[in-house]
C-alpha cells in the first residue's frame, strides 16, 4: 500500500512543480511580493514529497515487495541488505527518482542558504530549478515509473545486476548525480541573471560556491567510477574512454573551465558573456550525458536498458533548457559590457588559455563520442572510437594546460610583465630538479611524452605550493603564514597539487605497468614485474547470492613474502552471469593485481597478472581536488559578503 | 549579432544528429558474411556425437541457423518462439557452442526441441568462422547455402513478423522443389 502513497506523493510533487515554475516567475516579472513568496515553500514542499516517494521505494526494496515491478526486476531475497538499498538506483527508473530527489535537494539548499540574495533573483533561480524538476518528474511519471505494480506479484526477484553489487557502486551514482544535477544550479543562476539583465560580478559570487560544490561531487563521482572499473572489471584499466565515462567527463571539463571563468568574472568583472555561456554549456553537457546513457544511441559496457522513447524525452528537455538559455543569451549578451581591461600577459589572459584548452578538450571528447553516431547516420559504416583517438587528441591539450597553470597561479591580475619569469625562477629550478630526479629514479621505461608530463606535473606542484610557502616566509612562522592565506586560495593550492599527483600517477602507470597472461599449474609460479605469483590452491566458495571459484596466490618479491591474493570468478545464481573479482595488494608505490581466467585442464588455470606502479595516485589526486573544492566553498568570504549585502 | 547565433546553430546540429541517432540501432552490426556461402564445416550432432553433418548436407532448402548455449539466459527467452516456429514447419538448425553435452540435452528435454538437427562446436572453431560474438545469434541461410540475413540477440515476435518471416517466405517460394 505504501508504494501507492509514494506514487501519489510524487504526482503531488509534479503538480507543485507546475505551480513553482510559473507563478513565482510571473510574480518576479510583475514585482509582486506575494506571488514571489510562493517559491520557497513550493520548492521545500517538492523536496518533502519526492523524499516520501523515494522512501516508499526504499521501503519496498527492504521488504522485498515483489509486487512492485521495479523491485522484482532489480532485487532478490538473497541480496544483502546494503545492496537492496543500493538497488533502488540500480536501474533506470529508480536512478531517475534519485536524480529528481537530488535535484529537489539542491533547490532546497538554495532556498535555505540564499537568505541574502535579492528576492527577485532568488525567486527566479528557484522557479527555474522547478522547471528542471518539472521536466524530469514528467519524464519519470510518463515514461519511467518506478512505482508500477506487478500483478500477480513475482515470488522471487530477478536480482540486481552483479556488476553493481559493489561498495563503490553504492555511492558512485549518488555522487555523480550530485555533480550532474548541481550544474543545473549554475544554469539557473545564469538564466536568472540573464532574465534580470543584471549580469554583474555579484551574480558570479553567488553562483561560485554552488558550481564548486557540484564540481567537487562530480570529481568524486568520476573517480569512484574509475576506481570501480579498475578492480571490478578485472582488466586492470582505470579509464576506458567508454561513452558513459565520457558522458560524465565532458561536463567535468566544461565545469572546470566554468569555475575558473567565474573567478575572473567575480574578481575582475570581465569574461561575463563567456561565463554565462559556459554555465549554459556545462548543464547542457550534463543533460547530454543523461541522454547518451539512457537513450541507447551508443553501445557501452554500462548503459541502462535502452528505449528510444526515453531518448526522445531527454532530447526534448535538453533542447528546451539549452534553447531558453541561449535565447536569453542572444537577447541580453549584446548589451553586456565587460569593463575589466587586461593585458596580453596577465592572470586573465592565462585563465583564458585555461578556458580555451578545457573547452577544446571537452569538444574533442564530444567529437569522439558522437562520431560513431554521425557515421552510422550517414551510412558510412559502424565504428567505435577508442583510446587511440582520445589519447592522441586529449593528452596534447593537457600538457600546455599544465604549463599555463603554473604561470596562472603566480601571475597578477590585469597586467604582468617579465617580472613573472623572475618570480618563478626559483620555482622552475626546483620543479626541474624534482622532475629530473623523479624521471631518473622512479620512471623506468621513459619516453619524451612521459618525461615532459613528469616535469609539468612537478611544475604544477611547485608553483601551487609556492603560494603558501611565500606566506610562511614573509610571516616568519608556519602557523601565521597558513592563517594569512585565504581559505579559497588554500583550496586552489590543494586542488592543483591534486592534479599534479593524478598526472604523476597516470604518467608512471602508463609507462611502467607490467602485465602478463599466463597459464599456471597448481603449485607452480610465474614472475611478472619482479613479483613471483605462486598458485597455491583453488577452491569453491559460496557467497550469499553467488558461487565462486577462488584461487589462493602467494606473492613474493625475491625471498620476501608480500601478500596473499584471492582472485575469484563468481557466478551469481539468479542472473547466472560470470563476474571476476580481482585479487589486489594495494600500495602507495604500486598495486599487485591478479585476475583469475579459465581452467585449461590438468589442474592449470589461466591468470592475468599485473604490477601497476603509482596507480593509487590517480585517485589520491582526485581526493585532493575534491578537498580543494571543499576548502574553497568554506571560505567565509562568500558568507561575509552576503552579510554585508544584507545589512 | 552573428556570434550570438552561433551557439544556436551548434545546438541545432547536435540535436539533429542525436535525434537521427535515436532511430539507429548501434547493436545491429551487419555481418560481413551476408551474401556469402556459409563457412565450411563438418560437425558432430548433439544427439549422436559419432554422426557428423556438413554444410553440404544442409543444402536444398532454406533454414534458420540458430547459435545457442545452455548457459545463455537470452536463449531461454527465445526458446518458446523457436518452438512455435518449429511447429509451423520452419526449418531450424541449431549450433550449440561452448557447452556441456548433458546440459544442452537437458535444456531440450525440458523446454522441447525446435531443431531439425543440433550441431555441436565445443572447441570454438566453427563459432569463429561464423563470426559469432554473442548468443543467441540467428542466420537465415537459403537453399544454396548462402547467408541472407543475420539477427543478433533473441528474436522477438516483432522481429519475426516484420523482418525475418518475409525473407524466409521469399526464400521458400524461390527454393528448388524436391
Amino acid at each position: 500500500m505504501f508504494i501507492e502513497v509514494g506514487h501519489f506523493a510524487v504526482v503531488l510533487a509534479f503538480a507543485l512543480s507546475i505551480v513553482a515554475s510559473t507563478i513565482p516567475l510571473w510574480g518576479a516579472h510583475k514585482a509582486d511580493a506575494r506571488l514571489m513568496a510562493l517559491a520557497v515553500p513550493a520548492v521545500r514542499g517538492q523536496f518533502v514529497l519526492i523524499a516520501v516517494g523515494f522512501a516508499a521505494l526504499v521501503a519496498a526494496f527492504i521488504d522485498n515487495d515483489f509486487s512492485v515491478l521495479y523491485v522484482a526486476e532489480n532485487s532478490n531475497t538473497a541480496l544483502p541488505f546494503a545492496y537492496r538499498i543500493a538497488a533502488v538506483w540500480g536501474a533506470h527508473e529508480g536512478s531517475l527518482l534519485l536524480w529528481v530527489l537530488i535535484l529537489a535537494g539542491w533547490a532546497l539548499a538554495v532556498s535555505i542558504f540564499s537568505q541574502s540574495l535579492p528576492v527577485v533573483m532568488k525567486t527566479r533561480v528557484l522557479a527555474l530549478l522547478s522547471w528542471v524538476t518539472l521536466g524530469f518528474l514528467s519524464f519519470l511519471l510518463f515514461t519511467s515509473n518506478p512505482f508500477e505494480r506487478l500483478i500477480p506479484a513475482a515470488l522471487e526477484g530477478r536480482d540486481l545486476n552483479p556488476l553493481l553489487q559493489d561498495p563503490a557502486l553504492v555511492i558512485h551514482p549518488p555522487m555523480l548525480y550530485m555533480g550532474y544535477v548541481g550544474f543545473s544550479v549554475a544554469w539557473a543562476f545564469a538564466v536568472a541573471a540573464l532574465l534580470g539583465g543584471t549580469l554583474d560580478s555579484t551574480w558570479a559570487r553567488w553562483s561560485r560556491p554552488w558550481t564548486t560544490v557540484a564540481w567537487l561531487f562530480l570529481t568524486i563521482g568520476i573517480s569512484l567510477g574509475s576506481w570501480w572499473a579498475y578492480y571490478e572489471l578485472g582488466w586492470g584499466g582505470w579509464w576506458f574512454w567508454d561513452p558513459v565515462e565520457n558522458a560524465s567527463f565532458m561536463p567535468w571539463l566544461m565545469g572546470t573551465a566554468l569555475i575558473h571563468s567565474l573567478a575572473v568574472t567575480e574578481k575582475r568583472a570581465t569574461f561575463k558573456n563567456w561565463t554565462v555561456l559556459l554555465a549554459i554549456f556545462t548543464f547542457s553537457l550534463s543533460l547530454l550525458g543523461t541522454f547518451l546513457v539512457r537513450s541507447g544511441v551508443l553501445v557501452s559496457v554500462h548503459a541502462f536498458a535502452t528505449d528510444p522513447e526515453r531518448g526522445a524525452w531527454i532530447l526534448a528537455m535538453m533542447t528546451i533548457f539549452v534553447s531558453v538559455g541561449l535565447f536569453l543569451y542572444a537577447w541580453r549578451a549584446p548589451y553586456i559590457t565587460s569593463v575589466g581591461k587586461f593585458n596580453w600577459l596577465s592572470r586573465e589572459s592565462l585563465l583564458l588559455v585555461n578556458n580555451v584548452l578545457l573547452v577544446v578538450a571537452a569538444i574533442t571528447v564530444l567529437t569522439g563520442t558522437l562520431y560513431p553516431i554521425a557515421l552510422d547516420w550517414l551510412k558510412v559504416g559502424k565504428i567505435s572510437v577508442g583510446p587511440p583517438y582520445f589519447n592522441a587528441t586529449f593528452v596534447p591539450l593537457m600538457l600546455p594546460l599544465m604549463l599555463a597553470m603554473g604561470f596562472g597561479v603566480a601571475s597578477r591580475w590585469k597586467r604582468d610583465s617579465r617580472q613573472l619569469l623572475n618570480r618563478l625562477a626559483v620555482a622552475s629550478a626546483v620543479a626541474a630538479a624534482l622532475g629530473l630526479l623523479f624521471n631518473l629514479v622512479v620512471v623506468e621505461n621513459n619516453s619524451v611524452l612521459i618525461a615532459v608530463s613528469v616535469f609539468l606535473a612537478f611544475w604544477v606542484l611547485v608553483t601551487a605550493a609556492r603560494e603558501p610557502i611565500q606566506r610562511i616566509r614573509s610571516k616568519g612562522s608556519v602557523a601565521a603564514g597558513i592563517k594569512s592565506l585565504p581559505l579559497h586560495l588554500h583550496g586552489m593550492v590543494v586542488a592543483h597539487i591534486g592534479l599534479a599527483i593524478t598526472a604523476l600517477g597516470i604518467a608512471v602507470t602508463s609507462a611502467d605497468s607490467a602485465m602478463a597472461d599466463e597459464v599456471i599449474k597448481r603449485g607452480n609460479s610465474a614472475t611478472v614485474g619482479g613479483y613471483e605469483f605462486q598458485f597455491m590452491n583453488i577452491e569453491e566458495v559460496a557467497g550469499p547470492n553467488y558461487d565462486a571459484t577462488r584461487a589462493s596466490i602467494k606473492v613474493n618479491q625475491g625471498r620476501e613474502h608480500v601478500a596473499w591474493l584471492y582472485p575469484e570468478k563468481r557466478i551469481y545464481r539468479v542472473q547466472t552471469s560470470p563476474m571476476t573479482e580481482a585479487g589486489i595488494d594495494a600500495g602507495f608505490t604500486r598495486d599487485v593485481y591478479i585476475s583469475l581466467g579459465e581452467p585449461v585442464g590438468n589442474d592449470s588455470w589461466s591468470f592475468r597478472m599485473q604490477v601497476k606502479p603509482l596507480v593509487r595516485w590517480i585517485w589520491l589526486g582526485t581526493i585532493f581536488m575534491a578537498i580543494g573544492g571543499l576548502l574553497a566553498v568554506c571560505d567565509p568570504r562568500y558568507r561575509r559578503q552576503a552579510k554585508r549585502k544584507a545589512a | 549579432m552573428k556570434r550570438f547565433i552561433l551557439p544556436f546553430v551548434f545546438l541545432a546540429g547536435l540535436v539533429t544528429l542525436l535525434a537521427a541517432g535515436l532511430g539507429l540501432n548501434p547493436r545491429e552490426v551487419p555481418s560481413p558474411l551476408i551474401g556469402k556461402p556459409v563457412p565450411e564445416f563438418t560437425l558432430p550432432t548433439l544427439a549422436d556425437p559419432e554422426f557428423r553433418v556438413s554444410d553440404r548436407d544442409l543444402k536444398g532448402q532454406p533454414y534458420l541457423f540458430n547459435v545457442w548455449a545452455s548457459w545463455c539466459p537470452t536463449c531461454y527467452q527465445e526458446h518458446p518462439l523457436l518452438m512455435q516456429l518449429a511447429e509451423r514447419g520452419v526449418n531450424i538448425v541449431g549450433l550449440n557452442i561452448e557447452d556441456e553435452r548433458a546440459d544442452a540435452i537437458a535444456v531440450l528435454e525440458k523446454g522441447g526441441d525446435p531443431y531439425r538437427v543440433v550441431l555441436v562446436d565445443y572447441d570454438g572453431r566453427s563459432r569463429i568462422d561464423w563470426g559469432v560474438i554473442a548468443t543467441p545469434e540467428t542466420f537465415l541461410v537459403d537453399a544454396n547455402g548462402v547467408i541472407q540475413y543475420k539477427h543478433t540477440g533473441a528474436i522477438t515476435w516483432q522481429d519475426w513478423a516484420e523482418v525475418i518471416a518475409p525473407k524466409y517466405q521469399q526464400l521458400l517460394t524461390g527454393a528448388p522443389r524436391g
